[in-house]
């Protein structure tokens, strides 16, 4: 085991994904030689030379339509969009191209070798246009798979089973922890199944559903829950495309109540759509209503971050509710 | 109807293939770095008093991104982007134009909006975001806009105002209006699938736009040789059917002569003009990047020499215009002026609650107030953990 940040687990699992397999290429802005903005891909220029790990020019739908491409031909493209908010541009590439490659060909031809990065997500200062959450539009088109990691060791083990799925994976990973969050990953390769969720912690009294960066704040509500005597069981969806809807209901079975919390928008949030298949799932063992605690139905604010913020407070405020309902 | 399209040409019967550098494209050049004129070259419409209010702009303009990049570093303020080395593009582009031309900027061309009057504590209210910011405090540092001034508040994502200029173009024309649009990008916005829409959308439809590239050899770490291969950006201009011209981008006569020409053909022959400014970035891309990282000392050093402001101050000097104790006298007033600005900006408040629900909409819907009016109750139930607001509800 080695103590890694998550940053150092994704190069960490992109040096491993290409010593593995020699048609695994890293690209996209500021890729090459610098190493990214973030320097997610630093050392592998030098490592795997200029044809595989590269800077592109500056266009992402460029990126993307170049990476399908190369998926198509058999290469394993991992692409690298600077920040999620700008995938933007290339969301034609992704949703009428991507997801629907081997579906419109009969399976002719498919493109289920592309993996797609992006730092996603806020508390960064970031304002409106470096902060945004938009793994819920991508979970509105079939073809796609859609994983979020919450530290090192998810984060290794997600992306080598994203790079290795043969599916089109978006793989958003929260900027927000790239250097605060670290932890012991094992050096060697492994895999962490997609689909599957992780269950944190058990609990009988609520459960706390949420991905990536918003888990920290999940388990800070449930430890002031637990000061008042509340017991929640907090869960981890990990993959957002497929979703883990088995964990999910087994515990709210379990402990009667659900929490849901993400940092994207309330209305057609991906929270709105887990609310709806628990309550069919699970209807009659509900006790209160499934609470959303997520971002405002606003572009995401600077002076106001904090207020934005779906942070601890608003969901322990949430929890209370729900249990006193 | 015309559908002949193709030009004549002359006729071959072996293959020809051209290459993107076969066509020459020249460089205007008519200031050089010591202060005197190139041969034969002609001056843009420049009096004294011009002269004078260009060169005071640029001065605020290196002022300002000392100060505020100095600033980022004690932590006053989250961010920045300077423009070191390139002022002369944007200054020089707003000094060409009328007031009533709108400028569409990509986020490094602060110098037009300080030439059209923007003023130190509008700049700052904006870096700290307080109640006093023309946006409300809602983007980062350095994304300014002003309805009065004609100049569109930035937006992030790269080369989205580029067919918006198009388009704005566009309905000044039809409107009969006498006034262009501007639109400023760097030659990495240039490779954006919106560049390529702008362009052509510009050129079919006839929108008196004057699209202004100021290449600086980087994109964030990225050099122009890995941005495009092809004779610049100008030479994608021509592709589109749009009048071009490159320019020394540090010569600050050559970008008003340019901008003045490009203006006048802009409107005259209703349509489109490119201009691609060559230059250097000479600081990092933002206070968030270390430009040690990809490039060397010894490469600054050489575009250090061509200082765009250092340039005009020589002419400004050969022309007795100007002397060495206006110049501390200027510089000195305006870093005081720029440092007692942070002072008064960083303690007005921030904008209210309300804001963060407001001009989403026209009026902000029921399902938003709603969602303000919880979040007040919230933030009244933790008055602590919001400090921001609490305090005015
Ligand atoms: C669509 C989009 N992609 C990526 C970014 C991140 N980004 C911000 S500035 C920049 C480089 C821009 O370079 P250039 O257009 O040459 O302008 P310069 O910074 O050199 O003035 C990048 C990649 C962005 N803002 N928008």
């Amino acid at each position: 085991m080695a103590q890694m940040n998550l940053l150092q687990a994704i190069n960490n699992a992109l040096d491993i994904a290409m010593a593995d397999n020699d048609r695994a290429l890293c690209f996209g802005e500021d890729v090459g030689h610098f190493g990214g903005v973030f320097r997610a891909t630093s050392g592998l220029q030098d490592k795997y030379g200029k044809e595989r790990c590269f800077n592109t020019p500056l266009t992402e739908q460029g990126i993307i339509g170049f990476a399908n491409g190369l998926a198509a031909q058999g290469s394993v493209p991992i692409a690298e969009i600077q920040f999620a908010d700008y995938i933007f541009p290339a969301f034609d590439q992704i949703v009428n191209e991507s997801a629907k490659f081997r579906y419109r060909s009969g399976n002719e031809f498919n493109v289920g070798n592309l993996t797609i990065r992006s730092p996603y997500g806020g508390g960064i200062a970031g304002g409106l246009y470096h902060s945004q959450s938009p793994e819920a539009y991508f979970t509105h088109t079939p073809g796609l798979k859609v994983v979020v990691p919450r530290n090192p060791y998810q984060a290794k083990g997600l992306l080598l089973a994203s790079i290795r799925d043969d599916n089109p994976v978006i793989f958003f990973e929260p900027k927000r922890l790239y250097r605060a969050s670290t932890g012991e990953v094992p050096e060697e390769d492994y895999q962490l199944p997609l689909g599957k969720a992780d269950v944190v912690s058990t609990g009988d009294d609520i459960t706390l559903l949420a991905w990536g960066a918003q888990m920290e704040i999940m388990e800070k509500a449930a430890e002031m829950a637990s000061a008042d005597g509340i017991s929640c069981e907090v869960i981890d969806l990990r993959s957002i495309l497929p979703w883990d809807v088995e964990t999910v209901a087994n515990s709210v079975m379990k402990t009667g109540r659900l929490v849901i919390s993400h940092e994207a928008p309330v209305t057609s949030g991906f929270a709105g759509e887990i609310a709806a298949t628990i309550q069919q799932e699970c209807f009659l063992h509900l006790e209160s209503p499934i609470e959303r605690v997520c971002g405002l139905d606003t572009p995401y604010p600077l002076a106001q971050e904090k207020e934005y913020i779906p942070d601890h407070l608003k969901v322990y405020e949430a929890i209370k509710r729900s249990i006193n309902y | 109807m015309n559908t002949e399209i193709y030009n004549e040409g002359p006729v071959v019967h072996k293959p020809v293939f051209i290459d993107g550098h076969s066509v020459e494209i020249p460089i205007l050049k008519v200031l050089q770095q010591d202060g005197t004129l190139y041969p034969g070259a002609e001056l843009p419409e420049i009096d004294q008093e011009l002269a004078t209010k260009v060169y005071k702009t640029l001065a605020f303009h290196r002022v300002l991104d000392e100060r505020m990049v100095a600033a980022q570093r004690q932590g006053r303020v989250s961010f920045y982007i300077a423009a070191l080395g390139e002022e002369a593009t944007s200054v020089g582009g707003a000094a060409a134009l009328k007031d009533q031309d709108m400028i569409m900027a990509q986020y490094r061309e602060q110098g037009a909006l300080m030439f059209r009057g923007f003023t130190t504590e509008q700049f700052m209210n904006q870096m700290f975001s307080n109640e006093k910011d023309l946006g409300k405090g809602r983007q980062m540092p350095i994304h300014y806009g002003s309805n009065e001034l004609n100049y569109m508040t930035i937006s992030s994502p790269l080369g989205t105002q580029i067919p918006q200029a198009s388009g704005y173009a566009y309905g000044q024309k039809l409107q009969g209006l006498d006034a262009v649009t501007i639109c400023y990008f760097g030659e990495g916005a240039a490779s954006e699938g919106d560049f390529h829409a702008g362009l052509n959308m510009a050129a079919v439809h006839k929108a008196p736009v004057i699209f202004f590239c100021r290449n600086n050899g980087y994109a964030i770490s990225t050099p122009s040789d890995e941005q495009y291969v092809g004779n610049g950006i100008a030479s994608r201009g021509v592709g589109y059917g749009v009048k071009t011209i490159r320019i020394d981008g540090n010569d600050i006569l050559a970008v008003m002569k340019a901008v003045q020409l490009a203006r006048e053909y802009a409107l005259k022959e209703s349509a489109p003009v490119m201009i691609e400014a060559m230059s250097y970035r000479l600081g990092a891309h933002s206070t968030s990047d270390d430009p040690s990282g990809y490039r060397t000392r010894e490469e600054e050093a050489k575009w250090q020499a061509h200082d765009p402001i250092l340039r005009m101050k020589n002419w400004m000097l050969a022309q007795n215009w100007w002397d060495e104790a206006q110049e501390s006298e200027l510089f000195e007033g305006l870093r005081d002026e720029v440092l007692a600005a942070v002072k008064v900006a960083e303690k007005i408040d921030k904008p209210e609650l309300q804001e963060m629900v407001n001009d989403v909409y026209d009026v902000p819907p029921k399902h938003l107030q709603d969602q303000l009016d919880a979040l007040a109750e919230h933030i009244k139930k933790y008055p602590d953990a919001y400090p921001v607001t609490s305090g005015r509800l």
